[in-house]
């Protein structure tokens, strides 16, 4: 295969998913935590007493289409 | 590559997007939120007034107006609030994104990192944004009772997790089947997997309408394309910007390796 210098290599390869597996469950829980804070906190369920977060965040949880109030 | 190093990626590309919807919400949504409070004041006041009418008419002492204290001010509100609960929630998604893409690269088919990336935003941005609020649209202040806040969460998020499941259904459906059907056929049939899903769970959840009468249409509609604009520009820079970086670290030799003898 002398001619064949330019392989077709399928640039694609998967990452292994017991490599995804830690960052996904640690990484994803705090993201999701994140969008927790902003979304739902003090609203129809609360972690930390009192409205001061739902009120902080009052707008963008409107705006990104939470429900609210 | 490691998951960590596309983590790290995906909340840079999610602070990016949460500076350019800040941009957009602080200029269309936030006129749409004060006009909205102003319609709620208005109402409020209107209803003290009666209360108060009536009651002189009754010859009984008015109620006493009651003061509602201001936990946040409304610029507050409007400004770093709005502004940390943009970026919270952009970076948050950044992440989710670049682990969705950890996972779902090489697995969904032969694509690139950037059109993996592409491919994952634009499944996101339907899945978990414009099918859930075709539902349960974004609702300004004002809209929007205090007592169903528990069963109006719970829906939304409902119609969500349905979306997005029926999404991932659907792309294994179009996966299945493209060997035997060809690339565009077997993806009409996992978007009409899609659809179809959709539209029966948006049927059989319960409908909701808390809008309150005469509240003005176009602030309702000014307020929705705010919103909806902002989810887009964070779906584009994700899937965009993120694409493009990570095609550079992850797939160096595009063309193939130069191979002798």
């Amino acid at each position: 295969m002398t001619n064949s210098y330019l392989a077709p290599t399928v640039g694609v390869t998967a990452i292994p998913l017991r490599e995804v597996l830690p960052w996904l469950i640690f990484a994803g829980l705090i993201c999701l935590l994140g969008v927790y804070f902003v979304g739902a906190e003090q609203g129809a369920t609360a972690i930390f007493k009192g409205m001061y977060i739902h009120e902080f965040v009052h707008d963008s949880r409107h705006l990104l289409g939470f429900p609210c109030h | 590559m490691t998951t960590g190093s596309l983590l790290w990626r995906g909340m840079i590309v999610g602070f990016v997007a949460a500076i350019l919807s800040f941009g957009l919400l602080k200029t269309v949504g936030e006129p749409a939120v004060d006009r909205a409070i102003a319609f709620e004041t208005a109402m409020d006041e209107a209803k003290a007034k009666a209360e108060h009418d009536a009651a002189v008419a009754k010859g009984e002492n008015p109620p006493a107006v009651e003061q509602e204290e201001e936990l946040v001010s409304r610029p507050v509100q409007g400004g770093i609030g709005l502004f940390t609960g943009v970026t919270v929630y952009n970076v948050a998604f950044g992440g989710l994104f670049a682990l969705a893409f950890a996972i779902l690269y090489g697995r969904m088919g032969d694509y690139s990192p950037r059109a993996s990336a592409a491919l994952i935003a634009i499944s996101g941005f339907i899945a978990v944004y414009v099918v859930p609020i075709l539902k349960y649209p974004a609702n300004p202040p004002s809209v929007g009772n205090p007592d169903t806040i528990g069963l109006r969460t719970a829906i939304y998020f409902g119609m969500l997790l349905l979306s997005l499941a029926s999404m991932i259904a659907a792309w294994n459906v179009r996966n299945r089947l493209v060997d035997q059907l060809g690339a565009w056929d077997a993806t009409l049939v996992g978007g009409a997997v899609y659809l179809v899903a959709v539209v029966a769970f948006a049927l059989a959840m319960p409908p909701l309408n808390e809008v309150p009468d005469g509240f003005p249409a176009v602030v309702l509609w000014q307020f929705r394309m705010a919103s909806l604009g902002a989810q887009a520009i964070m779906w584009t820079v994700l899937g965009l910007g993120f694409g493009v970086w990570v095609e550079r670290v992850l797939a160096p030799v595009k063309q193939g390796r130069l191979r002798t003898a």
